[in-house]
């Protein structure tokens, strides 16, 4: 037990400590989430007004895409040089391996999208009392999307230009999150309680980091044969 | 107990074989059940108070939608069978409905706008039932996708089959997430997908159009099933039997 | 019942008759392709075997 604890905290330091020595990786899924946000006032209009009603489907769909840029290399690097291959035979259980890096992905790649988002939330007119749902809501959401997307990720590890694919393959499972998430921006928007759909998108975070390893793990196993 | 006829089964020329003598059996009952629900649900059933003669759509958009769902049911246990019990001919079977189910997917989708044109003035609304089947549609598309994309047909199976099983686990989250969205958002002038409010006369009919749905998916099945069978066979003495039959 | 009121559906003929047409056109089509696609793969299958008898 100690020995799978202690390679799950090396293999999320590892994966760490890579995402860290190439740093644009880190911060590209934040310029995505900033540009992708700047399309909306630029397509619709720069009145704040407006952009208030629409701000929480704009945050949600901008941070769902950007999640899902950096979903394509999370086994990548790891099945073509072949470390996966001796993750797999490493004897420590693969669920729990997959969960670190699903750990690890959000850390390197949902995380910044959260802190980011106060920020961005502003710019749409996003009243103050709200910007902690919208926090929360993301912080939420990116782990869901995470989980789901590493089962994507290893699905489609060893296809050919499978970002698209795993895109495809994803969105769907991740408009229960999207229709809860943005849901509870707009309450907070107008002034209301979100916490209805916060509960609701936390179960669904719950579900989604207790059972997605599981399907991550089958997935690996199946993708490395 | 003896189980030898359930590996009887999963063997695949038995299965084969099994499945061309029933195939004629689902098709031609089908086929007249079809025809004798389109006669009830057009000619005989009344006419609906408030929608008038088109609710009749009712009798192809509804199996549609029902069938749709059994599909994904079917090929969703069909995965999780070949996955536990590594039994491909389930792996073939789930690849077999897939297209099967996609196609009454889309027919659920067109003729839901269909009827939804001349009561909600629009070709298309964000109805909880249609968004629902949208987002099952994508589903199956992925599954298709998936593996079609992986070479190894084994791997693709398998791949296909988790994708599979996380939608099937999915897809009461995704219903309940799509009717919680749709209610927060009725407008006075949209109404769901309304059943009119049904009396024997007309519900005959469905139930007679569902019946046939069903036994033309599992005519269809048996034939698709057949294909991907010979498809993948390897052994060439069966082959050579089979084929010279 | 008149032929006319049948075919007008009551005003509806425009949403009644190609729904009921598209949902019909797709059972046949489903049904040629699933037994052209087991003809098919009889075809292959064949090929295959004598592929495999001539190599023998």
């Amino acid at each position: 037990m100690a020995s799978a604890l202690r390679a799950v905290l090396l293999l999320y330091r590892r994966d760490l400590l890579l995402a860290f020595r190439r740093r644009e990786q880190v911060l590209q899924p934040v310029v995505f989430f900033v540009m992708v946000t700047t399309l909306f006032p630029l397509a619709l209009s720069p009145e704040l007004a407006q952009l208030r009603q629409i701000a929480g489907g704009v945050l949600w769909v901008a941070a769902l895409l950007a999640s899902l840029l950096a979903l394509e290399y999370l086994f990548r690097a790891d099945h073509e040089d072949g470390t996966l291959e001796q993750l797999l035979l490493s004897g420590q259980p693969l669920v729990l391996l997959a969960a670190a890096r699903t750990a690890a992905h959000w850390t390197i790649s949902g995380l910044p999208l959260v802190v980011a988002s106060p920020v961005l939330a502003v710019t749409l007119g996003v009243p103050a009392p709200a910007l902690w749902t919208v926090a929360i809501s993301l912080a939420l959401g990116t782990g869901i999307l995470s989980a789901l997307g590493s089962v994507g990720a290893a699905l489609t590890v060893g296809v050919r230009r499978g970002g698209t694919l795993l895109s495809l393959l994803v969105l769907p499972l991740a408009m229960p999150a999207l229709i809860f998430g943005a849901r509870a921006v707009a309450l907070a928007i107008d002034g209301g309680g979100a916490r209805g759909p916060l509960l609701l998108l936390a179960a669904l975070c719950v579900l989604a980091l207790t059972l997605a390893p599981f399907a991550t793990a089958a997935a690996l196993r199946i993708s490395a044969e | 107990m003896d189980r030898t006829w359930l590996h009887k089964l999963a063997s695949p020329p038995h299965f084969y074989r099994i499945a061309g003598r029933l195939a004629p059996w689902l098709g031609w009952p089908a086929l007249a059940l079809i025809l004798i629900g389109l006669y009830g649900g057009l000619v005989l059933a009344p006419a609906d108070h408030q929608q008038g003669e088109g609710f009749r759509i009712l009798y192809v958009h509804a199996p549609s939608a029902w069938l749709s769902m059994l599909v994904y049911a079917t090929l969703a246990l069909a995965s999780g069978i070949g996955l536990i019990w590594r039994i491909k001919l389930a792996h073939a079977v789930a690849l077999a409905a897939a297209p099967i189910g996609a196609w009454f997917t889309f027919v659920a989708l067109a003729t839901g706008s269909l009827w939804g044109k001349p009561m909600w003035g629009t070709w298309w609304v964000w109805d909880a039932r249609l968004t629902a089947e949208l987002i099952l549609l994508f589903l199956y598309l992925g599954f298709l996708a998936l593996h079609g994309a992986i070479d190894d047909t084994g791997r693709a199976d398998r791949a296909a089959a988790v994708l599979a099983l996380v939608g099937v686990i999915n897809l009461p989250v995704i219903h309940y997430s799509v009717y919680w969205w749709n209610t927060l958002h009725q407008g006075a002038t949209i109404t769901k997908l309304g059943k009119p409010s049904i009396t024997f006369d007309m519900l005959w009919p469905l139930l007679v159009m569902l019946t046939g749905f069903t036994l033309c998916f599992a005519a269809l099945l048996t034939r698709r099933v057949q294909a991907e069978i010979l498809r993948r066979e390897r052994d060439a003495a069966w082959l050579r039997a089979e084929l010279a039959r | 019942m008149n032929a006319a009121r049948f075919l007008a559906m009551g005003g509806y003929a425009a949403y009644v008759w190609p729904a009921f047409g598209l949902a019909c056109a797709v059972l046949l089509w489903n049904a040629w392709a699933a037994r052209r696609a087991h003809a098919r793969a009889r075809a292959e299958a064949q090929r295959r075997l004598a592929g495999l008898e001539a190599d023998a």
